[in-house]
């Protein structure tokens, strides 16, 4: 194995680059879950708006265009969700399950003609002299402008979940969906915007991997990235800094192996290809092992909600 | 204004026609879907649900290959519906059939090419060990670490999927095959055949599998104790807890089990339709057995009903790809659709709705 061939500031931006999609999901699902709803439908939401971003971009040859239309996709699929848990009052889970199945169905349909185009080129931020650093140019300042664009978010999500109204409102209809009711807040009506949100960029991240990351189209290419998403809110014990933490930690160890695969390793392809699936369940123990879940999950994640009075 | 007022106990009535309902519904938004492909509908529908059990000129392959496509549905929903009842989410189901299937085919090529009747009968135990193994690693990361199963038994699926990737290209590769990968053929080696019993019904092992499960499934619910303690933890977990149902064992149980019989579903369809282990040899059958274990309402009866509409689903979404060129993945939305309709009709089971016409509530 040649590990010379690996350069340290290649390895950081493709980090970054690998972890964009993963923070944009798990960021929606973090505020998802602060409103106390548990979607598990993020594979079909990200996979929905890696295609609808990827068509629209190619269509119009225009990127930001696309990232829009993929947050459309993703939003209007949760929809779907919002309505049935919310209103008809379906079990969370089996909806979630429905809505991945789905998403993965309707995405390969409306793909049918994309397979093998390559999209327009997502623009590059030109960050002036910091690209010109010698280490963190390379690494850190020379990306396309959605991977700044996460970074802001995972900063106001923080910072509207930890220091404003409006997040206090989220997480009281988050913790105690019945007290939240007795106040007066509109329980349904903030979880279907929440839901509405974590759809959304849900669709930006998917979009990100079919537009920036890979970037084709191909069936099923989210591979699982939205229950990694999933994981990862877990393992931030649902706090947006940890978000950021919990992704770019994922995103490290898909390009680590990445990196082993292209290096030659002993090990053969398969096993270094199963190792974020397996390092992620890892995590899962270790986290739900060291505490009791009770204690950071917001207290009515996945309840039903029906108001009586 | 419009009301959802609880009902005191779930409609019997409703419980049986949500299903049918939403098969209803279903086929309503799924002729629009195809006349936005730019289908016939009425086309669309006959192909995939007319065509394949009565059209003459397909009925001859079609028909069997209902019993081939139901069984190992009818086989891992059985299992899911147990633990969706009491509240266990096995999702990885897709995972657990594909280690069956590799444990089995690994159980019976290690004795190749000996020719003893016992290799099959060993192979169907080994994939049912393997199934089961493979769902005690949710089920033991959950009573001793609290690990979310829903999480690990689906992250488990990827994990599999490169295991079958791995076996395929290695140690259970066809040494004679020149280099491409995939196992030797079992469904031509005498000893490991998944025969079919009754020539041209497709009735095979893994039917005959599939109909023991649904009838032990039944009973166990109705008249086991264990069956009790399934369907009291999903109804009322504090009372299962006071009565003294051990939630730990539950999991334990319901997690093997369902694993075990994926395991089986795997080894059956190596041995027979599969006829070798390759690298795309899971077609989804774990997850499409999600949806039917929903549509058959988590009851044995059902489910079988359930298992032969999605397997018909699956055959003439392929007979509408082939004839009418139709994409292939329209079914699994078609699938996926069925299980929102389902979902959402569900609501008039455990709910009235109320109306009242100006009057204050």
């Amino acid at each position: 194995m040649d590990l010379s061939s690996i350069s340290p500031a290649l390895v950081v931006a493709s980090l970054m680059v690998a972890s964009t999609p993963l923070l944009l999901a798990a960021l929606g699902e973090l505020v998802v879950e602060k409103a106390g709803v548990l979607n598990l439908g993020v594979e079909g939401m990200m996979i929905t708006g890696a295609i609808c971003g990827f068509a629209i971009a190619v269509e119009t040859g225009s990127p930001p265009l696309g990232f829009l239309a993929a947050m459309a996709g993703g939003a209007a699929l949760s929809m779907v969700f919002a309505v049935l848990t919310l209103v008809l009052l379906a079990n969370q889970v089996a909806t979630g399950l429905a809505l991945t199945l789905f998403g993965l169905g309707l995405s390969s349909m409306l793909g049918q003609g994309y397979v093998g185009i390559k999209p327009p080129a997502t623009a590059r931020l030109d960050l002036g002299p910091l690209s010109d650093l010698p280490f963190l140019g390379r690494a850190v300042f020379s990306h396309d402008w959605m991977v700044y664009v996460s970074l802001g978010l995972t900063v106001a999500i923080w910072y509207v979940l930890t220091r404003t109204r409006a997040g206090l409102t989220l997480r009281a209809v988050g913790e105690n969906h019945d007290a939240a009711h007795a106040l007066g807040l509109k329980v349904v009506a903030i979880r279907f915007a929440a839901i509405g949100f974590g759809g959304a960029m849900a669709g930006l991240g998917g979009a990100y991997l079919s537009l920036v990351r890979v970037p084709q189209w191909t069936e099923g290419m989210t591979a699982g990235a939205g229950w990694i998403a999933l994981a990862i809110v877990v393992f931030a014990s649902w706090r947006a800094d940890r978000v950021l933490l919990g992704a770019y930690l994922f995103g490290g160890v898909t390009v680590l192996q990445l990196n082993l695969q292209a290096a030659g390793s002993a090990l053969p392809v398969e096993y270094l290809s199963m190792s974020p699936y397996v390092i992620t369940i890892l995590v899962l123990v270790i986290m739900s092992a060291r505490r009791s879940r009770a204690t950071a999950a917001p207290a009515s994640l996945g309840k039903p909600f029906h108001a009586t009075a | 204004m419009t009301l959802l007022e609880k009902r005191p106990q779930p409609s019997r009535a409703w419980a049986w026609a949500t299903p049918l309902l939403a098969v209803a519904l279903t086929l309503v938004a799924g002729g629009l879907m195809f006349a936005a492909l730019g289908t016939d509908p009425i086309a669309a529908i006959r192909t995939i649900f007319y065509d394949p059990l009565f059209n003459p000129l397909f009925a001859g392959y079609s028909r069997p290959q209902l019993l081939v496509k139901a069984a190992p549905l009818i086989l891992i929903a059985t299992g899911l519906a147990l633990g969706f009842r009491a509240g266990i989410w096995n999702i990885g189901a897709e995972g657990q059939y594909i280690i069956g299937a590799l444990c089995g085919a690994g159980a019976g090529l290690a004795l190749y090419p000996l020719d003893l009747r016992l290799i099959f009968p060993l192979m169907v135990v080994a994939g049912a060990a393997g199934g089961w193994a493979w769902a005690m690693i949710p089920a033991i990361l959950r009573t001793r670490f609290n690990t979310n199963e829903i999480l690990t038994s689906l992250l488990l699926v990827y994990v599999a999927e490169n295991l079958l990737a791995s076996m395929a290209v290695g140690a259970l590769r066809n040494p004679d095959g020149g280099g491409f990968p995939g196992s030797r053929n079992l469904s031509q080696w005498g000893s490991s055949r998944n025969v079919e019993l009754i020539p041209d019904t497709g009735l095979h092992w893994g039917v005959v599998a599939a109909m023991i499960a649904v009838i032990l499934a039944y009973v166990l619910l109705q008249r086991h104790l264990m069956g009790h303690h399934i369907r009291l933890a999903g109804q009322a977990p504090r009372a299962a807890r006071f009565a003294g149902v051990n939630p730990s064992r539950l999991i334990v149980f319901c997690l093997g089990l369902s694993g075990a019989l994926a395991g089986l579903a795997g080894i059956f369809e190596a041995t027979g339709p599969a006829g070798q282990i390759t690298i795309n040899f899971n077609v989804g059958y774990g997850f499409t057995a999600i949806i039917v274990a929903f549509l058959g309402r988590l009851h044995p009866v059902g489910i079988v009903l359930a298992g032969l509409l999605m397997a018909l689903t699956y055959i003439g979404g392929e007979l509408a790809s082939f004839t009418l060129g139709i994409p292939a993945a329209a079914i699994q939305a078609f699938q996926g659709m069925l299980l929102f309709f389902l979902l959402a009709v569900d609501v008039l089971t455990n709910y009235r709705i109320r109306t009242w016409k100006g009057a204050s509530a």
